[in-house]
């Protein structure tokens, strides 16, 4: 193709308009919600949508959540939401660690070995996901009835980590598939035992599959509601999502500044988290598109 | 160092018999080289003998030691791989420096060998780049710093120099029997590139599906091939092959290129086809540049057509048309000819071959 400059710089000029649409599309309601999360009850639900600078945002709903203000509010009794967020933090960051430690050393098994039926193994794993998890959720609350799981940490981070763990298995085995064995052999050749060889050569070059792989694992315990809302109901272990779901059933109306300043809070470690990991996160996520 | 025995060792992948029944000793300080095409079985034996693959029958040894059931690790072998296998995230001084680590030896030691190994290499000024920031020259070495660092018993190259480019293969093949001869290191050495084979190696074993077709010198190797397979793999052009039936009698003769032209049997070669035949049918063979062109008719001398030149610069190579047959000959550079130009050749007798085709051995 041998395209003008002036073409050139029009496509440019659009594809950037395109993506700028798409972002404002797409941040929206981050934007709403973040606003929201400044507004008094009042400002919140004025018939007249109040952007940026047709308000003065204050801070009174997130003072409310963290227990600042004096007494008793309408965001609960203090400490309330920080702990939820502790036990989400716990729950979520857990079963991420152990789905991806389990996963991650499945996936590489998977990769290297040859394995009697491994495509069959592959596909099982596979098919664990292939209902949606709500589906099986009486069965798994009886489960957790009888063996004492509800309202514990380790009842719902041992049932996160079984969601995720097909997902990583799969993600894993791709990264490890594309980098080439030959770095084990040498690894081997050059005095190492093999899961030596494994933890010194290969996984230093698998952080970026790993870190696309927790953010995706992460994102799917931290947001997780269903199963938190039935089998997590009491305060010690109850995580965030079902906790905010719980204040917008108040008998004196809802206050969604609070749950507004709830959810940006809630937000906040996943973007932190995503942040952090977003160069590895892109290199992960095309991983595979070009060939060695 | 020391030497590398395999006995009766068969090697599958699934139902696919990979090496089939292979017996093989590399002497101490030899240069062995496997050659053969792709799927023959060269580097499936390489592997085995690194443990990286564990054969299903046979015994390997290094020295006396029988290694079957050793792991790759406590082998004491060094391995250069095809593309080098450089660990990506670790500097070149790290990756030459990473064998030594297992060994667990002192830090000022390690860093005397990694520095003396690079200087015997010529890459001390690349020593804190990554393998990325390396050309493929210089990776092949820093790799073959990895392997020469820990002095091991015996060296596996798997096909090293594939993946340079041309100049630098010829540069790095002279550099690498140089290395050999100097580190006095058994080694054994795969590759599909059979002036590798033949400018490196002490011995070449020929290798065809799973099996070893030959074993020896370069010279025997070349000069007497022992099967069809063997004479059209060694050699560039490839030996020229044409169908051939024997007649017996009191002057035995050769009729070759379905009748194009007959050739006198000397009689101890008429021995060693009666001999060693198992049929009828054969085929000749003659190497392009055992063919000697003339200008002008002669006794001897088979008249032919040319149909191709393809100048090289060093020689001329001829296509030319014997009866419904194209044959190959290689001529100086001063002799030239035109497309279609009458021309005579003769065959070296003390040059030709003979092979059975049923069996696909060689009768001389």
């Amino acid at each position: 193709m041998y395209d003008s400059t002036s073409t050139r710089v029009l496509r440019g000029t659009l594809i950037g308009l395109g993506l700028l649409l798409a972002a404002l599309f797409f941040l929206f309601p981050i934007y709403w919600l973040v606003l929201a999360s400044f507004k008094t009850k009042a400002e919140v639900i004025s018939p007249t949508p109040l952007h940026l600078g047709m308000f003065t945002p204050h801070l009174d709903n997130f003072r409310d959540i963290f227990g600042l203000s004096s007494g008793q509010t309408e965001a609960g009794t203090p400490r309330e939401y920080l702990g939820r967020l502790i036990n989400s933090i716990i729950i979520a960051g857990g079963s991420t660690v152990a789905a991806v430690l389990l996963g991650t050393l499945t996936a590489w098994a998977m990769a290297r070995f040859r394995i009697p039926g491994k495509s069959d193994i592959m596909f099982y794993i596979l098919s664990t996901r292939m209902l949606p998890p709500v589906v099986i959720i009486i069965p798994v609350f009886l489960m957790y009835t009888r063996l004492g799981l509800t309202q514990s940490h380790f009842g719902l981070a041992l049932l996160y980590t079984t969601i995720n763990l097909p997902f990583v298995v799969w993600m894993m085995k791709g990264f490890f598939d594309e980098i080439p064995h030959e770095y084990e052999d040498a690894a081997m050749l050059d005095g190492y035992p093999r899961l030596q060889a494994f933890f010194k050569v290969t996984l230093p070059n698998a952080w970026p599959g790993i870190a696309a792989t927790a953010v995706f694992c992460l994102i799917v315990a931290w947001n997780e509601y269903t199963f938190a809302f039935i089998l997590n109901s009491d305060p010690v272990a109850q995580t965030v999502p079902s906790f905010i779901a719980s204040k917008s059933q108040t008998s004196a109306g809802i206050n969604w500044g609070v749950i507004a300043a709830m959810s940006t809070v809630f937000v906040l470690p996943v973007f932190i988290f995503t942040f952090l990991v977003r160069n590895h996160l892109l290199r992960g996520v095309t991983f595979g598109a070009v060939r060695r | 160092m020391a030497n590398v025995t395999v006995e009766k060792m068969t090697k599958r992948f699934g139902d696919v018999v990979a090496v089939r029944d292979l017996d093989l000793r590399v002497e101490d300080h030899e240069f062995m080289v496997f050659l053969g095409p792709s799927g023959c079985g060269k580097t499936t034996t390489l592997r085995c003998i690194s443990g990286l693959e564990r054969p299903e029958q046979g015994t390997i040894r290094i020295g006396d030691v029988v290694v079957n059931r050793m792991s790759p690790a406590v082998r004491d072998i060094a391995m250069v791989f095809q593309f080098y296998a450089l660990y990506p995230h670790k500097t070149a001084y790290e990756n030459i420096a990473f064998p030594l680590q297992a060994r667990r030896l002192p830090r000022d030691e390690i860093e005397r060998r990694v520095t003396d190994v690079a200087r015997v290499l010529h890459i001390e000024h690349l020593l804190q780049r990554r393998p990325r920031q390396l050309s493929g020259g210089e990776q092949q070495r820093v790799a073959l710093g990895r392997a020469m660092v820990r002095r091991p018993k015996v060296f596996l190259m798997d096909e090293p120099l594939t993946n340079l480019d041309a100049k630098l293969r010829s540069e790095m093949r002279a550099e690498l029997k140089r290395l050999q001869k100097d580190l006095n290191a058994t080694t054994v050495y795969v590759t599909h590139d059979q002036v590798e084979a033949m400018s490196m190696g002490d011995r070449i074993a020929v290798m065809r599906q799973g099996q070893i077709e030959q074993i020896g010198t370069p010279d025997e190797v070349y000069n007497h091939p022992a099967s069809l397979f063997v004479a059209g793999f060694v050699g560039s052009p490839a030996m020229n092959f044409l169908p051939a039936a024997y007649r017996d009698g009191a002057s035995p003769t050769l009729t070759v290129a379905d009748g194009a032209f007959t050739l006198p049997v000397e009689p101890e070669w008429a021995q060693r086809i009666r001999e060693r035949a198992t049929g009828s049918s054969f085929t000749f063979g003659i190497r392009s540049e055992d063919i000697a062109l003339y200008t002008e008719p002669g006794a001897d001398r088979i008249a032919s057509e040319v149909y191709v030149m393809e100048p090289l610069g060093d020689v001329n190579l001829f296509d030319l048309r014997v009866g419904g047959h194209i044959i190959k000959a290689k001529t100086l550079p001063n002799f030239q000819l035109r497309i279609g130009d009458q021309v005579w050749m003769a065959p070296d007798h003390a040059k030709m071959h003979l092979f059975d085709a049923q069996t696909e051995r060689a009768i001389f």
